[in-house]
């Protein structure tokens, strides 16, 4: 959790947004997020952000479900309650294969929703400062860290050169919270700015 | 931009050589195989040759049929590849149409058992499956599937290529979208009643005639699918390699990848099913298919099936560097290919000439079937630019994103 300054502005077109976020990366800009009302293809790339891992935890949590469900079966079968069930053996080994699928893909499936809800932080109740009221409806909003080297109106300038069409400068909490939107701004030193088109 | 494919002399070379192992296999076997058990084998290595190549090439047109009628884009980047290989469907379906021909008039009831009359009064189920089982049925149904296969893959494709002349304006494009709709909406229906339903039970599940099994067709249409995915992906890296196709890259490769992946895994899903149900109810009568395969002398084939038929591209395509690595899709593509090929082997093989045997003369049929195709595709490759330049969803490939 941490306070820091943001320089935000807003897009309304895919095609100035791209360009705009290889501008800023040139020019050494640190982009704290992208937001945008859907998925755009290819952002991820031009912001330069790593491949998830959350398919690796996919085929762990798979393998976990393929040996649960295998060696919980063999034991039950083989030496907790041996029965006989149409004569045949105790180690009915495609019998098993249905629910050891499932397994497989239930321990995916829940272990792959909770890790993206942990990667992108998100639960119930948890809060994040929303920049512009309309990076969820029809603008692509970019936040821009102020580290100790940005100057922060030089930048601004540099966004509405750009592209950006409401430039303004935030200064918010960067991580979640748990709690209220409406009582947000107990966390912050001063408030926040009121958004431009409110 | 390359965009008129010239055939290398080196594939050219490799076409002809290839052929040329067939051609000889071919003899060798008509010499080697001789006599009542001999040339059981050799007409069951043509059969399951040429319906496997056959069915993988058609593969083409039905990866055609589906993407245009899902409304896929992405594909027409490099759509005249799976075009050519389908121009491929009339050649070998007319191999398999004669060597069918053969079969059924020559009476070899030591491939297809239901052929010989005085059996089949004495045996109530053949006698019960007599109306499908027969010769004019065999025939007749025969003649319409391959002929109805080549027809619209010649329409498809003559479609394609007569739209190069057309221009770009939204009502061309309206009507390109439109006429290919209605025609491969047209050739899935023949494809599903076909290839998803009769075909196979006609052609390969009649060996085992006393035998039936609702899944086979779906089975067999499933490997050949994944396999004809896999042909698509290594002529699609062919030409890219030789500097042809500019607009294709690993985000359409990606694509052809996850084909493979999860075809690959609906086959074993198809195969598990097919095998399962028997083996849980264990009835005598359908067994029987099982049993030379699991507990008789083709159980290492039949697991190394399954090994390289599931194992393999599920662990290997699982990644996505690797389906967007061209090396790595050249290795499992081939795997695929010859792993659906043992297949078809397994399911021919124990019901004709019982015993597990080194496979050469399959093998080299099967090589001179590959040097058919390539021949035949690289030829068809030159008759048309490389990119359907006025279909309006051209741009869509080019931006095309995974």
């Amino acid at each position: 959790m941490a306070v820091k300054n943001f320089v935000v502005a807003s897009f309304d077109d895919e095609a100035v947004l791209f360009p705009a976020v290889k501008k800023v990366r040139t020019a050494g800009y640190k982009i704290h997020d992208v937001y945008t009302p859907f998925p755009v293809h290819g952002l991820d790339q031009a912001m330069g952000l790593r491949e998830t891992s959350l398919h690796t935890a996919g085929f762990v949590y798979g393998i976990t479900g393929t040996t649960t469900a295998l060696s919980c079966m063999s034991w039950i079968f083989t030496s907790d309650w041996p029965m006989n069930i149409g004569g045949k053996p105790h180690f009915p080994l495609p019998a098993f294969i249905p629910i050891t699928f499932e397994l497989t893909v239930l321990f995916a499936a829940v272990g792959m929703v909770l890790t993206f809800c942990y990667l992108c932080q998100l639960a119930p109740g948890v809060k994040k400062h929303i920049f512009h009221a309309r990076q969820t409806d029809d603008l692509f909003v970019m936040a821009i860290e102020v580290t100790a080297k940005t100057n922060a109106a030089e930048l601004k300038k540099f966004l509405t050169s750009i592209g950006g069409l409401e430039v303004n400068e935030q200064r918010v909490e960067a991580g979640w919270w748990y709690g209220r939107f409406d009582r947000e701004d107990r966390l912050f030193d001063n408030k926040q700015p009121e958004p431009v088109n409110a | 931009m390359k965009d008129q494919f010239v055939v290398p002399a080196r594939l050219k070379t490799t076409s002809f050589v290839l052929m040329g192992i067939g051609l000889l296999t071919l003899l060798i076997g008509l010499f080697a195989f001789q006599g009542e058990q001999g040339s059981t084998r050799f007409w069951a290595g043509l059969l399951q040759n040429s319906t496997f190549f056959t069915l993988i090439v058609l593969a083409s047109t039905f990866f055609i049929a589906a993407t245009t009628l899902a409304h896929g884009g992405w594909q027409i980047g490099f759509r005249r590849v799976p075009e050519a290989i389908s121009m491929a469907v009339p050649v070998l379906g007319g191999i398999l149409f004669i060597l069918l021909m053969i079969l059924v008039f020559t009476g070899k009831t030591d491939i297809y058992h239901w052929l010989d009359a005085e059996h089949v009064k004495h045996d109530p189920i053949l006698n019960w499956k007599a109306p499908f089982l027969s010769k004019g049925f065999f025939t007749t149904a025969t003649i319409i599937t391959i002929g109805l296969w080549s027809f619209f893959t010649w329409k498809l494709r003559k479609m394609s290529i007569e739209e190069d002349s057309w221009d770009l304006s939204a009502a061309t494009g309206k009507k390109i979208v439109w006429r290919n709709t209605v025609w491969t909406g047209g050739f899935l229906v023949v494809f599903v009643l076909s290839v998803g339903s009769t075909t196979p039970w006609m052609w390969l599940m009649s060996i085992d005639a006393h035998w039936y099994s609702t899944m086979y067709s779906w089975y067999t249409f499933a490997s050949t699918w994944v396999s004809g995915a896999a042909l698509i992906a290594l002529f699609v890296i062919y030409l890219k390699r030789n500097g042809y196709l500019p607009m294709v890259n690993e985000e359409h490769l990606h694509d052809l990848g996850k084909f493979c992946f999860a075809f690959s895994i609906f086959w074993t899903y198809l195969w598990f099913s097919q095998y399962m149900l028997i083996w849980y109810a264990n009835m005598p009568e359908e067994i029987v298919y099982f049993k030379p395969r699991v507990w008789g002398e083709w159980r290492p084939i039949f697991f190394l099936n399954l090994l390289i038929n599931f194992i393999t591209p599920l662990l290997f395509l699982m990644k996505r560097d690797t389906k967007r690595n061209y090396s790595a899709m050249v290795f499992i593509a081939v795997v695929i290919i010859f792993g659906h090929w043992l297949d078809f082997w397994q399911m021919v093989g124990p019901g004709t000439y019982h015993h597990l045997v080194f496979p050469w003369f399959e093998f080299g049929i099967g090589l001179g079937f590959v040097g058919l195709i390539i021949f035949l595709v690289s030829n068809n490759l030159t008759k048309a630019a490389l990119v359907p330049k006025n279909h309006p969803y051209l741009k869509e490939s080019i931006v095309h994103h995974t």
